[in-house]
């Protein structure tokens, strides 16, 4: 028999079956989770299979966030969020607060889920984990209202397209720029149904904070799940996460002989920072080619890229600077933990004094309906992971998507500008001094 | 929808094209419900929006490639049930929004024959032979059938109906 995938031994483990690529197995969740927006209908199923007296499968591994309106743009928002709470508090389930952050980062910080692990999330950006070599995917509120009731769901072990980088990467290009060349190159719909495996050296070298982001934007390209195999890194940074051991397996790791859909190999020194062009996350260009395009509105956040690493390399370039005049700067933290850095850190004063608008963490403009809505006309260059047509507001706004680095620079000018023309500092992983509560 | 009958009844189809997301059959300011009647005025509200106001019940959506890309937001689909919406044609279908439609009950099919459908052609689905018939150009259109472990899914009513016999011991 031919080795395995990483995804396929994680399916094969949580399904105590010999699973390969095209089977169907039912397997053990390791972690479910939910948020303001996917609950309420996750819950009405939970309770309708269970017939309104059933417990969760395990409640300190059930957790419902409060990000997407987070806080309340309206009345129907805020009755959502009663919703979460009123469920959360009758069923057990871990429930994080308004302003605590958004699911797959408060999730990440507080150690839900590590390598090998399954994780089901009603929202597609679940991929996130497999940035700590979990198995990550996002399903619809039906999968997981009865799956938070047995436990088990069922899923078709998916191939896998491996995306092999070596080398070093260029000062000025990050884990994004990677993502939007990979999406690029195979297409909005180049890996749907399968699994992306991020390897090679350039990608070994990646602190955690950036792994994250490769896997985030896995299913930007239809992925099921997009996983950077775990090691020494991850153990590290979980460890200072959660002031736990944590053992590294060393069978984690996609067999030698192990089958794949398809490999893509990259030389590290060749990559240029990438910008996606509206209104698709396919549409990866090297900056030069949309360099002077104007701006009028800057975004900082996001599940992709709105953790404490890359906010600081964006006040880095600001750092003393004003942001161009006749455009605006939204900044939205990820979690409450990455706001207290940046207040800690100084960040924060340097966005205030820049002119930029920070916001309480959560989805903030990326979800489109409020916290810096576009209007008609309006050009966006954001950290985001979408840039379909009306994702952050009007229809007829454009979205642009790049790295932290590529919008700290462009704030600058008030155009798309090359970030190789400021100095852009890379961070390794700032991990928690202790979990927050 | 449930229990849906293995050939539906003629309908219109309403033909879009490849790469349709969720935030287009579903714009974010209409997901603070999760009521199919209040969802279906969300239905392609801006990037169709004499949809919703035209639909009728038993009509069709016929996608291009890569139908339902985005978002896990199952009011996608549900927005399409909603709108009385018989099942939707694609393609091909991006995995999460596939899966919520069967979820739902909404009968999906994949068929490269897809783009020979013109936007208003009077067109039924044949459900258990996998095929697509054109009341309006007269052709018939073959289908991908669905995988056996899918179709048994189907068979017992959908993951709910399937949940609940687990719960109870019955599988």
């Amino acid at each position: 028999m031919t080795g395995k995938t990483l995804a396929e031994k994680i399916l094969s483990r949580k399904s105590n079956t010999d699973a390969y690529a095209g089977d169907y197995v039912e397997a053990a969740i390791d972690v479910g989770f939910t948020h303001d927006v996917t609950g309420p209908l996750t819950f009405d199923v939970f309770e309708e299979v269970t017939g309104g007296d059933g417990e969760l499968f395990d409640p300190g591994r059930t957790a419902i966030t409060i990000d997407h309106h987070a806080p309340a743009d309206g009345v129907q928002a805020a009755n959502n969020h009663n919703r979460v709470r009123e469920f959360a508090a009758e069923y057990g389930a871990v429930q994080y607060a308004v302003g605590d952050g958004i699911c797959h980062q408060v999730l990440v910080e507080d150690g839900f889920a590590g390598p090998g692990d399954l994780v089901i999330g009603a929202d597609s950006h679940t991929t996130t984990f497999g940035g700590l070599g979990a198995f990550g995917t996002g399903v619809g509120s039906t999968d997981l209202g009865t799956a938070l009731a047995t436990g088990e769901l069922w899923f078709r072990v998916p191939e896998t397209l491996r995306f092999e980088v070596e080398g070093d990467l260029p000062d000025g290009v990050y884990a994004k720029d990677l993502i939007l060349r990979f999406i690029g190159d195979v297409g909005f719909d180049g890996c749907t149904y399968m699994a992306a495996e991020y390897a090679g050296s350039a990608v070994t070298d990646l602190p955690v904070h950036e792994r994250l982001v490769l896997a985030n934007m896995a299913i930007e390209m239809g992925g099921k799940a997009g996983i950077v195999p775990p090691d020494q890194r991850t153990v590290d940074y979980l460890e200072a996460q959660t002031g736990e051991r944590v053992d590294l397996d060393p069978d984690l790791a996609s067999d030698p002989d192990a089958a794949y859909y398809d490999v893509h190999r990259y030389d590290a020194a060749a990559f240029s920072p990438q910008v996606s062009k509206p209104s698709n996350p396919e549409n990866a260009v090297d900056v030069d080619e949309v360099v002077g395009t104007e701006i009028d509105q800057f975004f900082v956040g996001t599940c992709t890229n709105g953790r404490y690493e890359d906010i600081r390399v964006v006040a880095d370039i600001m750092e003393g600077e004003t942001l161009a005049p006749g455009t605006r700067m939204v900044v939205v933290p990820a979690s409450a933990d990455v706001y207290d850095r940046m207040l800690q850190g100084g960040e924060l004063k340097t966005f205030v004094d820049a002119g930029a608008i920070v916001q309480a963490a959560g989805c903030g403009p990326c979800f489109g309906t409020h916290q810096g809505a576009l209007g008609d006309g309006d050009v966006a260059l954001a950290t985001a992971n979408r840039n379909f047509p009306g994702r952050e507001g009007s229809m007829d706004s454009e979205v642009y998507l790049s790295s932290p680095a590529t919008v700290g620079a462009s704030a600058l000018y008030g155009e798309i500008t090359d970030p190789r023309t400021v100095e852009t500092p890379r961070y390794d992983d700032v991990v928690l001094e202790e979990v927050a509560a | 929808m449930t229990g849906a009958t293995n050939i539906t009844e003629p309908g219109r189809a309403w033909v879009f094209g490849d790469d349709i997301d969720t935030d287009q059959i579903a714009p974010s300011r209409f997901l603070v419900s999760s009521d199919p009647e209040e969802l279906a005025e969300a239905a392609f509200h801006d990037h169709r929006p004499e949809f919703h106001e035209e639909v009728v019940d038993g009509d069709f959506v016929v996608g291009g490639e890569n139908f339902g890309s985005g978002s896990s937001r199952e009011h996608a689909p549900l927005a399409l049930v909603g709108a009385g919406v018989d099942g939707v044609v694609a393609v091909s279908f991006a995995r999460i929004f596939f899966r919520n439609a069967i979820n739902l009950g909404l009968p999906v099919l994949i068929s490269p024959e897809a783009r020979r459908i013109d936007d208003g052609d009077e067109i039924a689905l044949r459900l258990e032979e996998g095929t697509i018939v054109n009341h309006t150009t007269g052709e018939t259109y073959d289908a991908e059938a669905l995988p056996p472990f899918l179709q048994e899914l189907v068979d017992r009513g959908g993951l709910k109906p399937y949940t609940k016999a687990k719960l109870a011991g019955d599988l």
